[in-house]
C-alpha cells in the first residue's frame, strides 16, 4: 500500500499553482437534475409547453399506448398457455416507449432491443410479425421495409451497430437519424461505451434512447452505476443528455423532437426516460424475489395511460374518446395478428440453411440434404423434434 | 443427497464457499436472487454481500476483474448468465486469464472459474443457446469442463474451483433440472481431464459430453435393443485437457468410433477427436469416424431449434453408418 496523502495539506492549499482535490475534480451534483415534465400526475399541465400536436394526434398516441397495454397483456397469457415463448413486457413504459417512436420521423431507423411493441408497430412493423418473433420465427427479422433492426438479445449489440448505420447516413448526407433504443443496464457494457464514444467523435446522428425502468432483472439502477443518470453519461464523451420524465408521453415527445433536431446536425445525444417496469422482466422473471410491492404500488399511481387520460380530460379532449371502443380495437387487431401468426406457414427444415451466406456453400448443402434424406427415413424423428418436452 | 444438476452446482458453490474463504461468487443477478436459475441460490445469506456479488451487465469486467482477483489470491467463481454472453469474455479469456502463467513465467496465475449454462433445448431468446465449447477449447491455458450428471458436476465443479489455472465450466442447462440422482453429501472431487465411460461394449465406442450425453445414451439403448450388439459410451467431462487414453483405449477394443455433439460440424470438438484417433490408435480403426453434431448454422430461435438439435434418431444413423461401413447423417 502506497502513503496516504492528506489533500488538505497547507503546503497543497497554500500554492499558487496547485488547487486541493476537491477544487480541480469536476464533482457530479449532489441533487438529481431535474427531470422535464409537462404533464404532473395529477395530469395537470403547462399549456405553453404542450407540444404542437392536433387533438386526433393526442388521441393517437393514446391509441398506442392501449395497444401497448393489450399486446403485453396477451402476450403474457399466450405465453401462460404455451402458445409462445418468453416475453418481455413493457407495461408501466407505454408513454416512454410510444412517445419516442411517434416522434420520429419517417426516413429514420429503430434500433430495438426488445420492450418495446408498439415502437415496432409504430415504425410499420405488421403486429403478426410482432407475435411470430415472439414465438421464435426468424422470417419476423425481415424488417428492412419498417427501417427496424432485429432485437438485440445480447445487451448492447446494437449499440456500434447503430452507431454504424447512422454514421453511413452521415456520410449519405441522408436526412435521417438512427434512435437506438436500450434500457438502463445497457450502458455497463463495454459495447455501448465504445458505440457511444465512437458517435461523439464522428458525429454521428445517433439518438441514444435510454428506458430507464429502474431495474436490469434484479439490480436496481444503483447496481448499473455509480453515477446518478445515464443521461449524464454523454458528458464525458462530448455528448448532450436529456433526463425525461418516462411516464409523461407529452415530455418524452417534445424531448425526442428537440434531440432529433439536434442529433440530425450531428450531434449525438442521450435521452434518458424515467420510467419503472411495473411487469416482471420478463415472463421467466420473478420479481417478488428483489422489490417490495409497495415500491410497485407507488409506480401503479403513476401509471402514463391513466395520466395521459387525465390530461386529455383536462384538455377538453376525452370527450372524443370512447376508450372501450379502443380497447375492443385494439383486441380486434391483437387477434387478427395472432390469427395470421397462427396461419403462418414457415418453410420446411431449408429454412434453418438459407441466409448463412449469399451463396450457400456445398458443404451446408449436403448437410441439408443429408438432413432432408434421415427425415424421409426416420420419421419418427419428428416425435423428437415436436413432442419432446421443453423448457 | 438426490440432487439435480442445478442443485449440484448450488451444493459445490456451498461446499466450496464453506472450505475457502477466498472463494467469491459473483455475476449478475446471481445475489440478490441466486441467478435467472437459481444456481446461486442462498450463497449471499450464507456467505455475506462481500463475497457474494451481483455486477452490473458487464461481461467483459466479470471475466477480466476475475483474473485480477485470482491473481492477487482470491478464488473467483463468476457466473455468466448464459453461454451466448460468453463473447464478450473472449478477448479477456484470451488476452489475459489463460496466459498470466505463461507470460509471468510461472510466477502468478488465474486461478478462476466461469460458470455459464450453454447449449439449446430450452425455448429461450436468440443468443441463449449457442454450444461453442470448441472455440473455447482451441485457446491454450484454458480448460473447458462440461458435466452432464448431477455427480458429477459437484465432483468437476469442486476441482475447477481448486484447479490452479482458468477453468470454462459449461453447464447443459437443458438438463439443469431434467433428472436426479444421488449425490453425495460430502466434499469430493472428480479429477479435470479424465472421461467415464458410462456403458462398456464390445461393437462401437460413442464419444459425447454434456447436453447431448441423455439423446447419446438413448440412442445406444435403442440401437443395442436393435442389433443385439455392446456399445460403449464415453461421456468426455473435461473437453481441455483432453482424456486421450481413456479413448484410444476404447477405440482399441471397438474398432469404430462415432461422436456426439450440439454445436456446429465444421470446426467443431468432434473434428479434434477424429484427429486425435487418427494419430493413436488409426491401425485400429475398422471404419470410418461419424460426426453427428448440429448444423453450420446458427442455432435457430426456438420455432427450428429442435430441428437442429441432434435427436436420438439422427444419432442412430449415425452409428448404423458406422457399423456398416457406409454414409450417414
Ligand atoms: C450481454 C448480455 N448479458 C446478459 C444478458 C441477460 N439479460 C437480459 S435482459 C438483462 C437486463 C437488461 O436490463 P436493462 O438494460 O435495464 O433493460 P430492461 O430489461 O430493464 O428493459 C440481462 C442482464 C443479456 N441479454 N445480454
Amino acid at each position: 500500500m502506497g502513503e496516504v496523502v492528506d489533500h488538505t495539506d497547507s503546503r497543497i492549499l497554500d500554492g499558487n499553482t496547485s488547487q486541493s482535490i476537491a477544487e480541480c475534480t469536476l464533482t457530479e451534483p449532489s441533487e438529481l437534475p431535474p427531470r422535464y415534465q409537462i404533464v404532473d400526475e395529477d395530469g395537470t399541465y403547462d399549456p405553453e409547453r404542450v407540444p404542437a400536436l392536433t387533438d386526433d394526434e393526442l388521441i393517437e398516441l393514446y391509441r398506442w399506448m392501449v395497444l401497448q397495454q393489450v399486446i403485453d397483456v396477451r402476450m403474457v397469457k399466450l405465453q401462460r398457455r404455451g402458445e409462445m415463448g418468453t416475453y418481455a413486457s413493457g407495461r408501466g413504459q407505454e408513454a416512454s416507449i410510444v412517445g419516442c417512436a411517434y416522434a420520429l420521423e419517417e426516413p429514420d431507423w429503430l434500433f430495438p432491443y426488445g420492450r418495446e411493441a408498439t415502437a415496432l408497430c409504430i415504425q410499420g412493423m405488421p403486429l403478426r410479425d410482432l407475435l411470430l418473433y415472439w414465438r421464435g420465427v426468424e422470417d419476423a427479422n425481415k424488417q428492412r421495409a419498417n427501417r427496424t433492426f432485429p432485437p438485440a438479445i445480447a445487451i448492447g449489440t446494437h449499440i456500434p451497430v447503430g452507431v454504424g448505420f447512422s454514421w453511413g447516413m452521415a456520410l449519405d448526407d441522408a436526412d435521417s437519424i438512427s434512435a437506438l433504443y436500450h434500457g438502463d443496464g445497457h450502458p455497463s457494457t463495454g459495447e455501448y461505451q465504445a458505440g457511444m464514444n465512437l458517435a461523439s467523435v464522428m458525429d454521428t446522428p445517433t439518438l441514444f434512447y435510454c428506458q430507464n425502468n429502474g431495474y436490469s432483472i434484479s439490480a436496481p439502477f444503483e447496481r448499473q452505476t455509480g453515477a446518478k443518470t445515464v443521461a449524464q453519461k454523454g458528458i464525458a464523451y462530448g455528448l448532450n443528455g436529456i433526463r425525461v420524465d418516462g411516464n409523461d408521453v407529452l415530455a418524452v415527445y417534445d424531448a425526442v423532437r428537440t434531440a432529433r433536431a439536434h442529433v440530425a446536425d450531428g450531434n449525438p445525444t442521450i435521452v434518458e426516460a424515467v420510467t419503472y417496469r411495473l411487469d416482471a422482466h420478463t415472463t421467466n422473471d420473478d420479481p417478488s424475489l428483489y422489490r417490495r410491492d409497495e415500491e410497485v404500488d407507488r409506480w401503479e399511481e403513476k401509471e402514463p395511460v391513466g395520466r395521459f387520460e387525465r390530461f386529455l380530460r383536462q384538455r377538453g379532449v376525452w370527450d372524443r374518446v370512447d376508450p372501450d371502443e379502443i380497447r375492443e380495437e385494439a383486441n380486434a387487431e391483437f387477434d387478427r395478428a395472432k390469427e395470421a401468426a397462427d396461419a403462418y406457414e414457415s418453410g420446411g427444415v431449408e429454412e434453418m440453411f438459407k441466409y448463412v451466406y449469399d451463396e450457400t456453400p456445398p458443404e451446408l448443402e449436403r448437410q441439408l440434404a443429408e438432413f432432408e434424406q434421415f427425415l424421409d427415413e426416420r420419421p419418427d424423428a419428428y416425435d423428437f423434434i415436436e413432442h419432446r418436452p421443453k423448457g | 443427497m438426490n440432487a439435480t444438476i442445478v442443485e449440484s452446482v448450488n451444493d459445490a458453490l456451498h461446499t466450496a464457499m464453506a472450505g475457502d474463504e477466498n472463494v467469491v461468487v459473483y455475476g449478475e443477478d446471481v445475489a440478490e436472487t441466486g441467478g435467472v436459475f437459481r444456481a446461486t441460490q442462498g450463497l449471499k445469506d450464507e456467505f455475506g454481500p462481500k463475497r457474494v456479488l451481483d455486477t452490473p451487465i458487464t461481461e467483459i469486467a466479470i471475466a477480466g476483474s476475475a483474473v485480477g482477483l485470482a491473481m492477487y489470491g482470491y478464488r473467483p467463481v463468476a457466473e455468466i448468465q448464459f453461454s451466448g454472453f460468453l463473447p464478450p469474455t473472449f478477448n479477456q479469456l484470451v488476452s489475459m486469464a489463460s496466459r498470466i502463467r505463461w507470460r509471468t513465467r510461472g510466477e502468478m496465475s488465474a486461478p478462476m472459474v466461469i460458470r455459464a449454462p450453454y447449449g439449446g433445448g430450452v425455448r429461450a431468446l436468440e443468443h441463449h443457446s449457442e454450444s461453442l465449447e470448441a472455440a473455447y477449447a482451441h485457446i491454450p491455458g484454458l480448460q473447458v469442463v462440461v458435466p452432464s450428471t448431477p455427480a458429477d458436476t459437484k465432483g468437476l465443479l469442486l476441482s475447477a474451483i481448486e484447479n490452479p489455472d482458468p477453468v470454462l465450466f459449461l453447464e447443459p442447462k437443458r438438463l439443469y433440472r431434467s433428472f436426479r440422482e444421488p449425490v453425495p453429501e460430502e466434499e469430493y472431487t472428480i479429477p479435470l481431464g479424465e472421461a467415464a465411460v458410462r456403458t462398456e461394449g464390445e461393437d462401437i465406442t460413442v464419444i459425447s459430453w454434456g447436453s447431448m450425453m441423455p439423446e447419446t445414451m438413448a440412442a445406444a439403448e435403442n440401437l443395442e435393443a436393435e442389433r443385439d450388439i455392446s456399445i460403449e459410451v464415453i461421456d468426455l467431462r473435461t473437453i481441455s485437457p483432453l482424456d486421450r487414453e481413456t479413448i484410444v483405449e476404447s477405440v482399441k477394443k471397438t474398432g469404430k468410433v462415432a461422436v456426439v455433439h450440439e454445436g456446429p460440424k465444421t470446426g467443431g470438438f468432434a473434428a479434434e477427436l477424429v484427429a486425435t484417433i487418427n494419430e493413436d490408435a488409426l491401425m485400429y480403426l475398422e471404419a470410418p469416424i461419424e460426426r453427428v453434431t448440429g448444423f453450420d448454422v446458427p442455432i435457430p430461435m426456438l420455432g427450428m431449434e429442435d430441428y437442429y438439435l441432434p435427436n436420438p434418431p439422427r444419432i442412430e444413423e449415425g452409428l448404423k453408418a458406422v457399423l456398416d461401413g457406409g454414409a450417414g447423417t
